[in-house]
């Protein structure tokens, strides 16, 4: 292991270049860039021995991926934003044809207005589409999920695309100090890619195929189980993970404090360091309040959710993106796993387009639970009429 | 935790300055944080960019809003408004020609410590040795760590020395 002071993005190449991918295919776009140029610095410098493929699209971008996937390569691509939009078509492709491309997606802002910061509108709008979908905290956890992404996606229970999120600018673009494991750490880690689903000419099948009314229903059902059955591969990744390297982690979610709190703000990625911080701030002065992070949103960790608020007399969501005519679609997903508790949840709106939130937003939402009704709110915008 | 804010204009090379802060400091076995105000890179425009400095993790990733340290590559961004984004004992580092008496204002002409070894007005490193003379948490040797760890190996021995002059410089 050796100490670094890498950026989110650098950490996360360092990452994929332990997890030894043979394909990879790429479209540059802010603030994914500084990846993919750095995997191509490998892929020259022969310290990474694979096919880099200079794409003319994102769509091209995944559709290579697949074609490598269905010929039993390990294959990664990276995106953000509107280069992700534009490869949704592909997405359910890869996730329906249960190739096992792991995906980096720095979260960015959809326009309009233009845009090129951190929000999470980007891959919350595409949860529908049969991937996986990790969110990352810091730059160590990005590197780890790059090396347990493959594992997880690749275990034949599960053989199902997964998307790994850093948030935009905010950590892909701050350098931090990260330990980068060995080459031998990650090889004892992470075995190479092995499937029955390729083109293989001595057992020759069909693959990427039709399925018309009387058997669509089946393979959909499959890639459902496949999602879910992820749940528990993340948990023996982890184990395995920490065996090795030492570093641990908990699954779907992350709870901090929650035990006995009376309030609780569950969120997700790059900001929980701060909303964890606070809470500590707060209970030095004795407030109970704790903090949920949700580290996958597929698979969905509703008994977490359940688990860590059963106590609590109010919750917020706080997270970086807005369903339009509803709430933010974190909200919605803990609402759900929420139905039979009668607890408030209150959801809170902000960072959208990379929009700083600051300590002080987040000590005002613990201090709102205290009082306030249940409530959809934009941090910083003081209107009337966002309410549904 | 230390908060340190840097201004200058795309091109002088303050983000280079941020980077090296922080992992010279981390190669004392602790924790930085350095990120600039995200956004388009422009030649000559306005930026900011920040170092947080601790003995623990740093969990707090949003931008500093007041200041042990305020940096400035280029005394045109400078107003009396600096103070504000300072805490009660901060200090403001100036790049200037001018003669400035304020005990809040560290000033030095980083220009011409540049001009004399670089044989370029680039401030960056100048004015990181600045702030590791007034700071005095970051040794000299752990900043010339982190250049020939982040820099090209051609830029190693000029930029160290100046460094060096520039902690000479405001020991004077």
């Amino acid at each position: 292991m050796a100490r670094k002071f890498l950026s989110g993005n650098e950490a996360f190449a360092e990452g994929i270049r332990l997890a030894k991918p043979q394909v990879i295919s790429a479209y540059p776009i802010t603030p994914q860039t500084i990846v993919v140029e750095r995997l191509s610095e490998m892929v020259e410098d022969k310290s990474l021995n694979a096919e880099f493929i200079h794409v003319e699209s994102e769509h091209s971008a995944l559709s290579w991926a697949m074609g490598a996937s269905a010929v039993g390569a390990r294959a990664f691509t990276a995106t953000s934003s509107q280069g992700l939009l534009y490869m949704a078509e592909c997405l359910t492709y890869a996730a329906g044809g249960r190739f096992p491309i792991v995906m980096m997606n720095a979260n960015r802002s959809t326009a309009l207005p233009w845009n090129i910061y951190g929000d999470q509108r980007d891959s919350l709008s595409l949860l529908d589409s049969g991937w996986i979908q990790a969110y990352a905290e810091n730059a160590q956890e990005s590197l780890d999920l790059a090396l347990m992404s493959y594992y997880i996606a690749e275990n034949s229970a599960v053989s199902t695309p997964l998307m790994l999120k850093l948030a935009g600018y905010v950590f892909p673009h701050t350098y931090e100090v990260v330990d980068v494991p060995v080459p031998e750490q990650a090889d004892a880690f992470l075995p190479p890619f092995e499937t029955e689903n390729k083109i293989d000419f001595d057992n020759p099948k069909n693959l990427a195929f039709s399925a018309g009314p009387a058997h669509n229903d089946i393979f959909k059902y499959k890639e459902h189980i496949g999602v879910l059955n992820a749940a528990g591969v993340i948990n023996e990744a982890e184990r395995k993970f920490a065996d090795i390297f030492g570093r641990s982690y908990t699954g779907l979610t992350e709870s901090y404090k929650t035990e006995d709190a009376d309030y609780i703000i569950i969120t997700l990625g790059s900001i929980a360091g701060l909303v964890k911080e606070t809470a500590d701030k707060l209970r030095r002065q004795g407030k109970r309040v704790g903090v949920l992070r949700i580290r996958y949103m597929r698979p969905f960790p509703n008994a977490d959710i359940v688990r860590a608020v059963k106590n609590a007399k109010a919750v917020a969501v706080l997270e970086k993106d807005i369903s339009f005519g509803n709430e933010g679609t974190v909200c919605t997903n803990v609402k759900a796993a929420l139905q039979k508790s009668n607890i408030p949840i209150s959801n809170f709106i902000g960072g959208l387009g990379g929009k700083n939130i600051s300590k002080k937003d987040i000590e005002n939402i613990f201090l709102r639970l205290e009082t306030e009704e249940p409530e959809i709110k934009f941090i910083g915008i003081e209107t009337s009429g966002g309410e549904i | 935790m230390i908060e340190i804010l840097w201004h200058g204009r795309g091109g002088q090379g303050a983000f280079t300055a941020v980077r090296l802060s922080g992992a010279a400091y981390a190669l004392s076995g602790k924790y930085a944080l350095a990120f600039p105000s995200f956004g388009p890179e422009r030649r000559g425009a306005p930026i900011r960019a920040f170092t947080k400095l601790d003995e623990k993790p740093i969990a707090n990733r949003s931008e500093i809003e007041k200041a042990d340290y305020s940096i400035f590559l280029d005394d045109t961004l400078f107003s009396p408004s600096a103070f504000d984004e300072l805490k009660p004992n901060g200090t403001v580092i100036l790049n200037t020609k001018k003669a400035i008496s304020n005990d809040k204002i560290i000033a030095l002409d980083a220009e011409k410590v540049a001009e004399e070894i670089l044989g370029m007005p680039i401030v960056n490193t100048v004015m990181l040795g600045a702030l590791a003379a007034v700071y005095g948490n970051i040794s000299e040797e752990n900043i010339a760590g982190a250049i020939r760890e982040n820099m090209a190996e051609r830029l190693w021995d000029k930029n160290i020395r100046a460094v060096h002059a520039a902690m000479e410089a405001v020991k004077k």
